[in-house]
Parts: C-alpha cells; sequence; structure tokens
C-alpha cells in the first residue's frame, strides 16, 4: 500500500526562473523514484519542462540514478538542470 | 593540501599561487577560465556578450569540486589542487575559475588541469547567464 508525501525541490537557473520562484513544493506517492520526482515538477512547471526533461536529481548534494528510490523523511533534493560552470 | 572556494570577488591568481607550494614538487600548473566576449553559435552567428553571471548550488558545488580534487590528487599523484570559482557577476575578461596544481614532474600536473576542467563542466552545479549587448539574457544549459 502506498501513501503521498510532500516533497520540497530545490530549483536554479533556468528553471528557477521559469517558475519564478527557487523551490518546488510538490505532492508524490511514498516511495517514489527520482525519475518519477522529476516528472512530477515537470508537470508543475510546464514552460520549463523540456529543460526539466534533461534535468538530474541530486540527493543531498549527491546525483541519483533515475531509479534511486527517495527517502520523503530527512533529504535535501535539487534539480540539477546541465551546468555550465568555468 | 586541497584548497575550494567559492567566491564573489576578483579571482586573483597572486592570492592563491602559495596555496600549491611544496618542496618535493618540480611543476606548478595554473588554468584561469575567463570570460569572454564573442560566442560564434552552432548556426554561424555570432553574439556579443556583455557580462555574465554566476549561479551555483554552493554545498553541493563546494562538495563535487573537493570531491573532484581529491580524485585528481590520487589520479596524477599530486601535491596540491586548488579551485576557486567566482559566482555572481563576472565582468567581460575576467576569471571566473582558476585550476592550480602542483607535482613532482610536469607531466601530471599538465595532465590534470584538462581533466578537472572537464568534469567539473560536466557535473558541478554551476551555471552561467549571459546577458548579450542588445540586453536579452540566457541561462546556458548545455
Amino acid at each position: 500500500m502506498t501513501s503521498t508525501a510532500p516533497l520540497r525541490i530545490l530549483l536554479f537557473a533556468g528553471v528557477r526562473d521559469a517558475a519564478g520562484c527557487d523551490v518546488a513544493n510538490v505532492t508524490v506517492d511514498d516511495p517514489v523514484t527520482a525519475a518519477k520526482v522529476i516528472e512530477t515538477v515537470a508537470a508543475q512547471i510546464p514552460a520549463a519542462a523540456p529543460l526539466i526533461g534533461v534535468s538530474r536529481l541530486a540527493v543531498d548534494g549527491q546525483y541519483v540514478a533515475p531509479d534511486h528510490v527517495i527517502d520523503c523523511s530527512d533529504v535535501e533534493l535539487a534539480l540539477i538542470p546541465p551546468v555550465s560552470g568555468g | 593540501m586541497i584548497f575550494i572556494r567559492l567566491v564573489q570577488t576578483p579571482i586573483e591568481l597572486v592570492d592563491w599561487s602559495s596555496k600549491i607550494d611544496d618542496p618535493d614538487t618540480g611543476a606548478h600548473a595554473w588554468f584561469a577560465g575567463v570570460t569572454r566576449r564573442k560566442t560564434t553559435t552552432a548556426s554561424g552567428a555570432v553574439r556579443i556578450t556583455k557580462t555574465l553571471h554566476y549561479q551555483a548550488h554552493q554545498s553541493m558545488a563546494e562538495a563535487q569540486l573537493r570531491q573532484l580534487a581529491e580524485q585528481a590528487k590520487q589520479r596524477y599523484s599530486l601535491a596540491a589542487v586548488v579551485i576557486v570559482h567566482r559566482l555572481g557577476e563576472v565582468p567581460i575578461g575576467q576569471a571566473s575559475v582558476l585550476v592550480g596544481c602542483s607535482s613532482a614532474h610536469r607531466s601530471d600536473a599538465f595532465a590534470a588541469l584538462p581533466w578537472i576542467m572537464d568534469r567539473l563542466k560536466a557535473d558541478v552545479p554551476i551555471w552561467k547567464r549571459e546577458t548579450y549587448m542588445d540586453e536579452s539574457t540566457e541561462w546556458i544549459h548545455p
């Protein structure tokens, strides 16, 4: 049996600008995969959906694979669009 | 030794050069990435940049840079690694990133710089936003 959980996801760069805020708050099934979290954020910010589709999810400062199962209770989630430092 | 810094002020090599000193090294190598005025797009159009702005997920970027420096130190037998990245507004012609390393012989220090920069540009959560001469802006997401 699954329940739902609220998640808070940090946004950056083009995604942040498209959303008009630096955090996305979404409700997801618990447990949930990283890929599903990204899909949920894309649905909430359609203006940035293509960019979100090529973004990666980071959990507590580390990139995770699309099939990584998120622990909804105690993590910092960040949506990382393609980077351009340097 | 490893020094990782995200800074909001101009990066001057002189401030960092002694950080990689080590009496057992014979090579000190540095790379500075500098903000460029002219960009030629894939279609051949030329865009002129007025200024750049850098944003980061700071805690993650610092952790990723430290990881990267530690990997480079081990892979290339480096004595020391410095990585400094500037955030916020960076006017044209100024350094946005500085990477330095020292090793016993030059081949390792030379090889480490592109290895570090390639990974920094692929994985470290830092983004640049171009402001062009016509005041339009664009986040760069390659």
